[in-house]
């Protein structure tokens, strides 16, 4: 099913990313059934579902990882050549920071400086490195082994290693999964100056919670196949999951409950 | 002190210096990836290909038979990389199988090789476990060649090898030639495995190129102060292995392996006293379990 185009009106200028009835095939089984997305500069777009729902593998056809079986990714307008994905960063699915040797901070976020033409970090790497550690507020960690640190602040090192490629369109799968509060705080925060700068975001999510307020547009995924797309409801969260009945009514906390009381971002 | 005039000498210590400096970095790549037993399966691999150039050099009845010995491991090494590369890029599902064939394959087609090449057992346990009292200057030229080359491309690419060895799906979508990157790290981790075999020996070779990193991560936390410091141990192992064979009739790669073992221990203690002792000074980080990078990719598999 394709999702509506929400934004022809109102919007002149190219979508920052467009899926288009992108179909994805692993192992001959087709995972994705014709998903389709828009995500503007300056829009915040939640990609939900539950497991299995295709969502992982949907970011992952967006940033190339995956190919498509059909269908078309556009990125600022042009087709998604590993050329237009330079304006990408990615933040994948990880429950750890860490590698088999320890690393600092500072060395994991400085893998981000590279790309296709850079093999080693271009000039000014320590001051895109600090200003990307404290966008996340982990600045003062940038000398610790990332394998020390916490679960949600080796997550904060993660989405800082994409922010230091100052991309125009971010793209995360997953980045609230086990976050302490401290984190959700730290990123609610990071997501709203983005926004203001204009970067375009797709966010995989499970449930909106802390981010509830920063969100534009929820588009649910089941089974491969976009459900709903559109304004976020205000209680759009375990909802989302498979065989929920979105058309009646229910009774989940109100969302100022639900966001940890973060709603002051 | 005399000792270090005689040419014999200076050749052992010379390529114990070069081999001891070189195998650690890739070794931090291979941890860093959690393949520490990839080099194991090369070297098996190379030992059939040192027999295979054992016999090339018996059928073209060469002066010196073994003359096509490292050329053969070189090429049987690389192409054992680069198919274990292969298998493991792509995720298959039988690679550790094919990777346990290529160990016993290349082991037993070497020794095969050899006998029927007219090769002695001193000749293949020379291979097995090192044979560093033989090198010869075209050896140490060999050597600091090879080493040249693991050093220049290892230390040169540090920033995009650590990159797309720490996370291989992220460094793809930066733009990264992620598959000649990794191919260049199974091609690195070949030469070396060719170059240490001299000193350790094909069933030994690994533990040269991780032993080192393994001694360096517990003393600090950094990737890079970690291959700095794992190719310091590295040569102190080598060169203390070696220096000790001169002066006591000891197989110096099992030597140079033992002491890497001892130091581990040694220094993991005196780490845990450190911590025990820190402990009680701070509060403990918050240390969560490593999840390897496979695990989660296996999951979106």
């Amino acid at each position: 099913m394709a999702a509506p185009d929400l934004h022809a009106t109102s919007r002149v200028s190219a979508p920052a990313v467009r899926a288009r009835d992108v179909r994805v095939t692993l192992g001959g089984t087709e995972i994705l059934h014709g998903v389709s997305l828009d995500a503007h500069d300056g829009e915040v777009v939640a990609l939900m579902g539950g497991n299995g729902s295709g969502k992982s593998t949907f970011v992952r056809s967006i940033v190339g990882a995956l190919p498509l079986a059909a269908g078309e990714i556009r990125i600022g307008g042009a087709p998604a050549s590993a050329a237009a994905r330079t304006a990408l960063g990615y933040v994948p699915q990880r429950l750890s920071a860490a590698g088999g040797v320890s690393a600092t901070v500072t060395e994991v976020v400085a893998s981000g400086l590279l790309g296709r033409s850079h093999l080693r970090p271009p000039r000014r790497a320590s001051a895109r490195i600090a200003a990307a550690l404290d966008t996340m507020g982990v600045a003062d960690l940038a000398g610790r082994d990332v394998a020390r640190l916490s679960g949600g602040q080796q997550q904060r090192v993660l989405i800082a290693r994409a922010l230091v490629r100052e991309p125009r369109i971010l793209v995360l799968d997953e980045p609230m999964a086990g976050v302490d509060l401290e984190s959700q705080v730290a990123f609610a925060h990071a997501l709203s100056h983005l926004k203001e700068d204009g970067t375009a975001i797709v966010i995989v999510l499970h449930e909106l919670g802390a981010l509830a307020r920063h969100i534009d547009t929820a588009v649910v995924l089941e089974h491969g196949c976009v459900t709903y797309a559109g304004r976020p409801p205000a209680d759009l969260g375990v909802h989302a999951l498979p065989g929920h009945d979105h058309e009646h009514a229910h009774e989940d906390p109100e969302p100022a409950q639900s966001t940890l009381g973060l709603d002051s971002l | 002190m005399a000792l270090l005039s005689d040419p014999l000498v200076q050749r052992m210590l010379l390529v114990a210096l070069l081999v001891g400096a070189s195998a650690p970095i890739v070794g931090t790549y291979l941890v860093q990836r959690r393949m520490a037993l990839l080099g194991d399966g090369i070297g098996h691999v190379a030992l059939a290909g040192v027999a295979a150039g054992w016999l090339a050099g018996s059928v073209a009845d060469l002066a010196k038979q073994d003359a096509l010995a490292i050329p053969g491991a070189i090429v049987f090494a690389i192409a054992g990389a680069v198919v274990i590369e292969h298998m493991r890029s792509r995720g298959t599902a039988s690679a550790d199988v094919v990777m346990a064939i290529m160990f016993y394959g290349g082991i037993a087609t070497g020794v095969l090789l050899i006998s029927v090449a007219g090769g002695s057992n001193a000749n293949l346990m020379g291979y097995l476990f090192g044979s560093i009292s033989t090198v010869t200057w075209t050896d140490v030229w060999v050597t600091v060649g090879l080493s040249a080359v693991i050093m220049a491309v290892g230390l040169g690419l540090r920033p995009a090898l650590f990159a797309v060895t720490h996370d291989q799906e992220f460094a793809s979508s930066t733009g990264l030639p992620v598959r000649a990157l990794n191919m260049t790290v199974a091609i690195l981790a070949a030469v070396t495995i060719t170059v240490s075999m001299r000193v350790v020996g094909v069933l030994l070779v690994s533990g040269l190129m991780i032993l080192p990193v393994a001694i360096a991560q517990l003393m600090t936390r950094s990737f890079t102060r970690t291959m700095s410091l794992a190719m310091i141990t590295g040569v102190l192992l080598c060169v203390t292995g070696v220096g000790i064979t001169l002066e006591h009739d000891l197989q110096p790669g099992a030597l140079i392996i033992v002491l890497g073992v001892v130091l581990y221990v040694v220094v993991t203690a005196i780490a845990a006293m450190l911590r025990a002792r820190g402990r009680h000074r701070v509060t403990p980080p918050h240390t969560p379990a490593r999840i390897t990078h496979d695990e989660t990719e296996e999951s979106h598999r």
